[in-house]
């Protein structure tokens, strides 16, 4: 249901950690909440962001909901596929990233759940 | 006084007959109407005295006192320009328009699939300014120039938020109008914004300025070039917002083609009365880039289920109702009639019709200026479109004032030493040589004689200036020239629409009921329609007098002291009565007071005006009753007591229930230092029985457009008085041009002194017309039809929130949040509602997943019983899917609304018949409507926006 390889936030992101980078998107029960995705907010590359700080925002026909960066980093790609076709998100929430962070602190994890508790949190 | 039953305006206005209410009272098992209202209405907040106000009196009398009471207006000839002028309402438009319920009475085009009809004509209106201004996109209205052009200050404050930090300087150019500098200023200060004022030509854009400001033409009537202006503020980094004129801009090379990044105006003179201030429909124009930051409604085109090309509103999350305080603006309601009546005006007259007016307007304007020459008087520019400064000795512009006065003829008297005079539509060869005449007079000097057959005349402006590009060239402003074309096309698009002429719109917290025609026929009189709003306040004393008396009708009914009638709606009185209160509090030492306490269901519009008012929004918690959370309150006062400035409170609430806390509520509001702003939506459960000040309230709005029968329009016109007690009268705001205001008042909130002033003859009307008895009654009514939903209706939905006696004030919430698991959701209700002949209550406000109905007074025992079948053959029609005799997915909800075109299609593939799908119960057949479209796709219309009319090719099959 919720992959394993990747950690969660409380605020319904994943990121998933290899070595010093990662990528972050949204889970399946947040594309849910949202409804078809019409718009999502990128930052620019370069941009450095807090753990917890608003890197962006998600827009479906109905409602916004923020963006917030599960951990410490600097923009190095966003994925601007979602530009065109941000529904794709809808389709595959665990497989579409959003933003790639080269990670100010990779061993810095607290605060982020695992799959199961994330599992657990949304049930 | 009323003699017998059919002179009774109260009869007339309230839909249940004697007889049904005996019915009605019965159904809800109560003792009596008053046995109810005493079970609805918590004891310690009710009036015990009948409300202080004049009337009843009939509709005729009514309409007779109008006659003398609009003798005492003079409204002569208005040439004082300033954003309003004298223009001709093509008579196929006013009749057919704005003297026409299926136009006025229909709601904000939420429900698009009925709403088709309005949303074309919106969207006309979108591309006559798009075409005009030369910008990429246009919205669907604003309130007037003046706050428009704080929309665009603060848009343009929030796009250079994210590259320049710090930047917060806007530079205004002093040919701006004074009520658009002075709105402005009053928007700024809340934001951190600094305003300049001054020269642009001798201003710097240095880093700390974010944005520019101008009017072209100017208020002086200039016109020069501006292009270099804009690029020196894009140099310097900053954004160009410019204040136009669409009738100049057929002539004039639009701001759009020199790098403008927005454009805003007044549509007033494309065929809309003066009104004495309005209503008018504000034009913004802006970048494709900017789409998201862009205030207001935008119309959009999408497609339905079937690929068809369907309108809708686009982009909602930018708006107050999903974005709340982070949204684009604090604008609910708009001005959409007189946007749709701008667009007729456009379609009517052509690019060719309008190029005409504007060259007779520019050629008058021009021989004018020459018959001043021959008498020594030299225009200050050269170069106008329509209006001329002149500079005069004072003993002239003395005797002017007397004279031209004398002769109807108002000029703009600027100060002791200079005279404005605008030209308009409506100006004649016979007028120019009066104005001359009269010029001559006051200086003993021999009329000169000017030649004004044949006035049309191309402008002589540098090359730079001159337009050339092409405008209006869409289909649909050539193809319905003539009168039977434009009736029909007006026609047409009216069928599309549900309105209150079709059926009950039961939308909660909306309060849509019976506009009277006998209230609205004064509005279009000449002696209310022509009067310009910066005209002498003795050319206006019809109007200041009902201004007085509906002040103190608004007292009494509020229990409150003092009342402005600037703001133009709810949302503009929303910040207009937290501005007060801050006024207030900073004149006691206590501006440091930014924080507002505003209940999780609250309207979007509460935390987006305080936003606005630079406060900081503190949300309070609902208890499991759907109340204000007290204990919440209280924690959360008390952590901010020191910069408590506000607590915005809704009564009752919007889940439609009297809060038996209300009055501890307030107190412990008090208690730290706060005030209390009563968001007026729901007072059409007050009117009579309770009142803001009884519950504890200092301030608060009415939406006249709600409880006082100013009608919908399709999204506008509204207006939203604030009524204050005594502390807060001094605040009142003021204006640049005319006196209204308290001793210390905040600036002006709207453009015009006193608003749309013309409509605010309608809520006279409505209340003169019931009194104060008849208020009251109409306010029992409203909760005892409620009641009567709930009696027949709750065995079938689930209601969500009630008094602890069950009983609900003059809304209710239906909970449907348990069909969801099946894949049934409120919105599949709404839209099949609709092939029920039924305009959707309102949906998933305040709670997601439910719909709220309020049917007001003015329905019918009748037609509260269609509803009621209606909702209750729709509830048999779940209860199919719940047992699994219909498909979970191809069934009549998920379907809905129906269309003609696929119940008479040749082929039909569903597992229900054709009937089921559009005639689902007898009474359909005797009022069947028929949506234009299937249900639409609001995805697909977000994610490829198109907000001008689409060409012809996309509707072809």
């Amino acid at each position: 249901m919720y992959p394993s390889d990747r950690h969660y936030t409380k605020e319904h992101e994943w990121i998933s950690v290899s070595g010093t980078t990662a990528r972050v998107g949204i889970t399946d029960y947040a594309q849910q909440q949202l409804g078809d995705v019409v718009f999502v907010e990128l930052p620019d590359v370069g941009q450095t962001f807090d753990q917890g700080a608003q890197f962006g925002s998600i827009e479906s026909v109905k409602a916004v909901s923020d963006l917030y960066c599960p951990m410490a980093g600097t923009v190095v790609e966003v994925n601007t596929t979602l530009v065109d076709r941000p529904e794709t998100v809808n389709a595959d929430p665990h497989g579409v990233w959003i933003i790639a962070i080269e990670l100010t602190h990779p061993d810095q994890t607290a605060g982020l759940i695992d799959a199961g508790a994330y599992a657990e949190l949304v049930s | 006084m009323p003699v017998s039953r059919v002179d009774r305006f109260a009869d007339r206005h309230i839909g249940p007959q004697p007889d049904d209410i005996e019915a009605m009272v019965a159904a809800v098992g109560a003792m009596s109407l008053d046995a109810l209202i005493d079970e609805v209405v918590p004891s310690d907040i009710r009036l015990d005295t009948p409300l202080d106000v004049p009337g009843p009196e009939t509709e005729a009398e009514f309409l007779a006192r109008m006659r003398r009471v609009g003798q005492r207006n003079r409204p002569g000839r208005a040439l004082i320009g300033l954003g309003y002028y004298g223009c001709i309402t093509p008579s196929v438009i006013l009749r057919n328009v704005f003297e026409n319920p299926g136009w006025y009475t229909p709601y904000t085009p939420y429900q698009a699939e009925v709403a088709q009809g309005r949303l074309e004509a919106l969207l006309n209106f979108q591309t006559t300014v798009v075409d005009l201004t030369g910008m990429a996109i246009a919205n669907a209205s604003l309130l007037d120039e003046a706050t428009a052009a704080a929309e665009a200050m603060a848009m343009m404050h929030r796009l250079q938020a994210r590259t320049a930090h710090g930047a917060n300087r806007l530079l205004v150019a002093r040919g701006c109008f004074p009520q658009t500098i002075a709105v402005v200023t009053g928007r700024a200060a809340p934001l951190g914004i600094e305003i300049e004022v001054g020269d642009l030509a001798a201003m710097t854009v240095d880093d700390r300025v974010f944005g520019v400001l101008l009017q072209y033409p100017a208020e002086d009537g200039a016109v020069i070039p501006i292009g270099e202006l804009i690029d020196r503020a894009h140099a310097g980094g900053a954004l160009v917002a410019v204040c136009s004129d669409l009738l100049a801009l057929t002539l004039l090379t639009p701001p759009g083609e020199l790098g403008a990044d927005v454009v805003v105006g007044n549509s007033q003179r494309f065929g809309v009365p003066m009104g004495y201030g309005g209503p008018h429909a504000a034009f913004f124009a802006t970048r494709e880039a900017f789409i998201r930051q862009t205030p207001g409604r935008i119309i959009g085109v999408s497609i339905d289920r079937h690929g068809h090309p369907a309108y809708r509103m686009s982009l909602q999350t930018r708006e107050q109702h999903i974005r709340r305080e982070r949204a684009t603006s604090n604008i609910c309601t708009a001005q959409a009639l007189l946007a749709n009546m701008a667009g007729f005006y456009a379609v009517y007259h052509g690019a060719d019709g309008l190029r005409g007016i504007a060259r007779r307007v520019h050629g008058l304007t021009r021989r004018l200026a020459e018959g001043l020459h021959a008498l020594g008087v030299q225009p200050a520019h050269a170069h106008v479109f329509d209006t001329l400064r002149l500079r005069l000795s004072p003993a002239v512009v003395d005797r002017l004032r007397k004279d031209a006065t004398a002769a109807g003829l108002h000029f703009r008297y600027v100060d002791d030493a200079a005279v404005g005079i605008a030209l308009d539509e409506t100006t004649t060869g016979a007028d120019v040589a009066e104005i001359l005449s009269v010029f001559a007079g006051a200086m003993d000097r021999p009329v000169p004689t000017v030649d004004t057959a044949a006035p049309e005349a191309t402008p002589d402006w540098p090359d730079a200036l001159i337009r050339r590009s092409p405008f209006l060239t869409h289909p649909v402003f050539d193809r319905h020239r003539s009168e039977t074309q434009m009736m029909r096309y007006l026609k047409r698009l009216e069928r599309q629409d549900i309105g209150l002429d079709t059926s009950m719109i039961p939308l909660g917290s909306c309060t849509m009921k019976l506009t009277a025609a006998s209230q609205i026929r004064p509005v279009t009189w000449p002696e209310f329609a022509d009067l310009h709003p910066f005209a002498s306040v003795a050319l206006a004393e019809g109007y200041q007098e009902l201004f007085r008396e509906l002040e103190a009708s608004l007292c009494a009914i509020t229990g409150l002291s003092a009342v402005s009638l600037q703001p133009n709606s709810g949302a503009q009185g929303e910040f207009a009565g937290l501005m007060v209160i801050r006024a207030h509090q900073r004149d006691h030492g206590e501006g440091r007071r930014d924080v507002v306490l505003i209940p999780a269901s609250a309207h979007g519009t509460n935390p987006a005006s305080a936003a606005m008012a630079g406060t900081r929004v503190v949300i309070v918690a609902c208890d499991d009753q759907g109340n204000v959370d007290v204990g919440d309150l209280r924690a959360k006062a008390e952590t901010h007591r020191d910069a408590l400035c506000a607590l915005m409170v809704t009564y009752p609430s919007t889940h439609g229930v009297f809060e038996d806390a209300i009055h501890e509520i307030c107190d412990v509001v008090h208690l730290h230092g706060g005030q209390v702003y009563m968001d007026g939506a729901n007072m059409n459960a007050q009117v009579g029985v309770t009142s803001a000040a009884s519950i504890g309230a200092d301030v608060c709005h009415i939406n006249l457009h709600k409880t006082f029968a100013i009608p919908h329009g399709g999204g506008g016109p509204g207006m939203g008085p604030i009524a204050v007690a005594a502390h807060l009268a001094p605040y009142l705001p003021g204006h640049p041009i005319v006196r209204v205001g308290g001793a210390r008042a905040i600036p002006a909130i709207a453009a015009a002194p006193w608003g749309s002033a013309s409509i605010l003859l309608i809520s006279h009307g409505y209340m003169r017309m019931l009194g104060g008895d008849g208020m009251r009654l109409a306010t029992e009514v409203a909760m005892l039809s409620a009641n009567y939903l709930k009696a027949r209706l709750e065995s079938h939905y689930d209601v969500l929130y009630t008094r602890a006696n069950g009983r609900v004030a003059h809304e209710l919430i239906f909970d449907l949040r348990a069909f969801k698991p099946l894949g049934i959701t409120e919105i599949d209700v709404a839209k099949r509602l609709m092939d029920y002949g039924f305009h959707a209550p309102t949906v998933s406000f305040p709670v997601p997943g439910t719909m709220m109905v309020e049917p007001t007074e003015s329905e019918p025992l009748d037609e509260l019983d269609r509803f009621c079948e209606a909702l209750i053959a729709i509830r048999g029609e779940i209860q199919a899917v719940i047992d699994g005799t219909a498909d979970p997915a191809d069934n009549v909800l998920k379907n809905a609304p129906h269309t003609a075109a696929e119940a008479t299609a040749d082929t039909w593939s569903h597992p229900y018949s054709r009937q089921q799908a559009v005639y689902p119960r007898p009474f359909v057949r005797a009022n069947k409507f028929w949506p234009a479209v299937g249900r639409i796709n609001d995805a697909h219309g977000d994610r490829h926006l198109i907000c001008s009319c689409p060409p012809v090719e996309a509707y072809q099959d």
